[in-house]
């Protein structure tokens, strides 16, 4: 884990000073709430409907279980005891009072962590692939990428006020769970025919009210020109974007209406200017910030693990949670666990200051430490031994945390919506919690197998329904929640914007028109190994859409 | 209005001109892009200095190959949400090597200046009372580590074998 030295330590402590600056001045009424707001927002301080919400930066989604027992006890001493996972690897707190940011802020800073552009019309916090430094098909580990890309864009003087917001994404796997392509800007790690490291670089990736998928514009940027080139492609957003609609502020936009050719152009035009002026990223630092990322002391053990043999055969619920929550790891002997936030009928992606602990205890005790936060709103132990696998089960579920559904029907993406967001047209936390309720039953969750659902609470998208394999959207008409349904999107390296299938459902009815296009692949899927997704890409909408409206017609 | 400019208020010694208004004989004179373009000949075949006013949506188009003689160049912030000047500011500084002063104008707050100050901004006009007084009074608390190298590299320190760590001095 990248670990702070004296310079990083100023630096946020400095931070942090500004920011309880700012507060004082809002207090005393220096600041209108106007003027303070892009003030609070770049230290991710939003304004909701109850209360203020905190947004804390995860970056790349990697924390120690010194840091999570930190999260913990914020959320025991300034909130209701509990945290709200996101789809952008940050927990949110969503029951603070201003006055405590400072004071929260310090403590942050005491664990090495922050809220530094959490918001604001900046560069957000970098993510990157949860299963980074362990996947087995991962090229490179795209952390030191993403930490290099942290440092770099933090306060950055001139990206600061860019016309909307802006998220970039590392993955060092051809198998994209970093959902690169619906990003600003998306960076997956390769080789040139040399054995060089470098990027493929998307660009325009986005989702909100207009969704569109990323356009490629760089088939091999050596890793040597990272920042060059992202301060090329900022710049050009900087100057070129639009500013008279915020809605149309993205830099998706701006790729769209000038053209992929002559945005490229642009980029390239201003990179070959900026080349000799900047940043390049010499080899001894990117070597000193990669040496943070080393592996642990991995033992050397054998592919199989009688321990776990046994535990497979012995116990049917241990079996479960393996085949879904357990993944392979690029050592032998070792196992990625995902630790499931989609209890039946829970809230997607909050978890307990107990749960915290208990899970910041397991990761001391069983996986060197470490523990990510994936953009499915989960927890990951990304090194677990698979002798140990069947204590941590145990472990877990003495937490309430080993729901064995990663992947399925009930491991629901959800944003916070109406019982939150200020934003919001419709409720999502509850439609989620029906669903994972109609479908608790969980021989009929493996039977379904690999499906994500995604919802979201407005057009804002938070919830990335648009690439959810069933994504649901909430909206409102006079007065009345109603859901519309899209199909076949996916943010994975086939990354596809879902479609509108028809008419949206009530509140009342959604659940059983998820049920319906759920029996409708069923019925229809060649065999069990073929997912959701496939089978969709296969058959299309229409006989969705039939089941879907035939019955209310 | 109040004019910042080498840590002090100073009091103003340039004219802005609107396009309409005529030439003076002599004085520092700033006139927008535009008037600069149209009358280019006249403005540098004036002894006292001259200087051209941006806003933010301008392009350098046009005067770069003048900077040299140009002895101020003011950019407006329209908005203080609007970032554009900050990468004219360092386009100026950077690419083309402008020496002269560049000076913000517009919304100019306590919380930007820093920023604007690391993307070669040396002068300040401000009206906004508090950050008239926080600027007095050196109370803009601002972060002095940076993980990039921008446009102030002349007054900031770069660590010692980390490419692109800078500290500011404490104060503005
Ligand atoms: C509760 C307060 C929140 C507010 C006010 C809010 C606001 C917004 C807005 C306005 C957008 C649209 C931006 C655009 O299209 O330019 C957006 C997009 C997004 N938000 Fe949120 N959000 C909130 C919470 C969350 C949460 C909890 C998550 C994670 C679970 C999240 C993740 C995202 C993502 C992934 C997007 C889509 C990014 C894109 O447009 O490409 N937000 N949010
Ligand atoms: S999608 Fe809409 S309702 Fe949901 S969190 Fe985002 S802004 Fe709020």
């Amino acid at each position: 884990m990248y670990r702070y030295d004296e310079f990083d330590r100023a630096f946020v402590h400095e931070r942090v000073a500004e920011f309880r600056d700012q507060v004082g001045r809002r207090l005393s009424g220096e600041l209108t709430e106007d003027q303070f707001k892009p003030l609070r927002l770049m230290n991710g301080v939003y304004l909701q409907l109850h209360a203020y919400m905190l947004r804390i930066a995860i970056p790349y989604g990697t924390l120690s279980s010194r840091q999570l027992r930190q999260l913990a006890a914020i959320a025991r001493d300034h909130d209701r005891g509990y945290g709200h996972f996101t789809t952008r690897q940050n927990l949110q707190f969503n029951w603070i009072a201003l006055k405590d940011v400072p004071d929260i802020l310090e403590k942050l800073a005491a664990v090495e962590m922050h809220a530094i552009q959490t918001s604001g019309n900046c560069i957000r916090n970098v993510t990157a692939d949860h299963f980074a430094g362990a996947a087995a098909d991962e090229i490179a580990d795209p952390r030191p990428y993403a930490e290099i890309l942290r440092q770099w864009s933090s306060l950055h003087p001139e990206f600061t006020f860019l016309p909307r917001k802006f998220k970039i994404a590392v993955t060092g796997s051809p198998h994209d769970r970093a959902a690169i392509q619906t990003h600003d800007i998306g960076l997956q790690l390769t080789r040139d025919a040399t054995g060089a490291l470098g990027f493929v670089v998307y660009v325009g990736g986005g989702q909100g009210r207009t969704p569109m998928v990323a356009r490629k514009i760089r088939d091999f940027l050596p890793e040597r020109d990272l920042l060059a080139y992202c301060t090329a492609i900022l710049r050009v957003y900087n100057l070129e974007g639009r500013r008279d609609n915020k809605y149309k502020a993205r830099i998706k936009i701006l790729v769209h209406e000038s053209g992929e050719a002559a945005f490229r152009e642009a980029v390239e035009a201003e990179f070959a200017a900026l080349r000799d002026e900047a940043l390049d990223l010499p080899t001894p630092e990117r070597d000193r910030i990669a040496t943070y990322f080393a592996p642990p002391p991995f033992a050397a053990l054998p592919e199989r693990s009688v321990v776990f043999e046994r535990a497979i055969a012995a116990d049917p619920d241990f079996a479960r949670f393996a085949s879904r929550n357990a993944h392979p790891h690029k050592v032998p002997g070792y196992a990625i666990v995902t630790v499931s936030l989609k209890p039946v009928g829970g809230p997607p992606g909050d978890a307990t200051a107990t749960q915290m602990e208990a899970v910041a205890d397991i990761a001391a005790h069983y996986a060197f430490d470490e523990i990510r936060v994936s953009h499915e709103q989960n927890l990951v132990l990304p090194h677990v031994r698979r002798d140990d696998l069947p204590a941590v089960f145990a472990a877990l579920r003495q937490a309430g945390l080993a729901t064995p559904n990663a992947g399925l029907v009930t491991d629901i993406i959800s944003c916070p919506g109406l019982d939150y967001c200020a934003l919001a047209t419709a409720r999502s936390i509850p439609v989620a919690e029906r669903i994972s309720e109609r479908f608790a039953d969980l021989d009929r969750q493996h039977e379904i197998g690999d499906i994500k659902i995604k919802i979201s609470g407005c057009i804002n998208a938070c919830g990335h329904h648009h690439v959810g394999h069933i994504g649901i959207l909430g909206l409102e008409r006079k007065g009345e929640e109603f859901y519309q349904i899209t199909l076949g999107g996916s943010g994975d390296e086939t990354c596809t914007i879902g479609e509108i299938v028809g008419p949206g459902f009530s509140s009342r009815r959604i659940v059983d028109a998820v049920e319906t296009v759920i029996d409708t692949y069923l019925a229809l899927r060649t065999s069990p190994r073929e997912n959701f997704l496939a089978a969709y890409r296969r058959l299309g909408e229409a006989p969705f859409r039939e089941a879907l409206y035939a019955a209310a017609e | 209005m109040p004019l910042y400019r080498s840590g002090a208020f100073v009091t103003d010694d340039w004219t802005f001109l609107t396009d309409d208004t005529p030439l003076p004989a002599t004085g520092a004179v700033g006139v927008s892009r535009t008037r600069f373009l149209a009358e280019r000949d006249a403005l540098l075949g004036r002894t006292d200095p001259v200087g051209v006013m941006l806003t933010a949506g301008d392009t350098l188009a046009g005067i770069v190959p003048d900077l040299p003689r140009l002895a101020l160049i003011a950019l407006r912030f329209p908005k203080y949400g609007d970032g554009r000047p900050y990468s004219l500011a360092r386009l100026l500084r950077e690419r083309h090597g402008y020496r002269g002063e560049l000076r913000a104008i517009g919304d100019v707050l306590h919380d930007q200046i820093p920023l604007m100050r690391r993307c070669g901004f040396d002068a300040f006009e401000v009206s906004h009372p508090s950050t008239v007084a926080a600027l007095r009074d050196q109370r803009v608390v601002a972060v002095r580590h940076h993980y990039q190298p921008a446009s102030a590299e002349a007054s900031e320190i770069r660590p010692e074998s980390h490419p692109w760590r800078r500290v500011s001095a404490p104060h503005l």
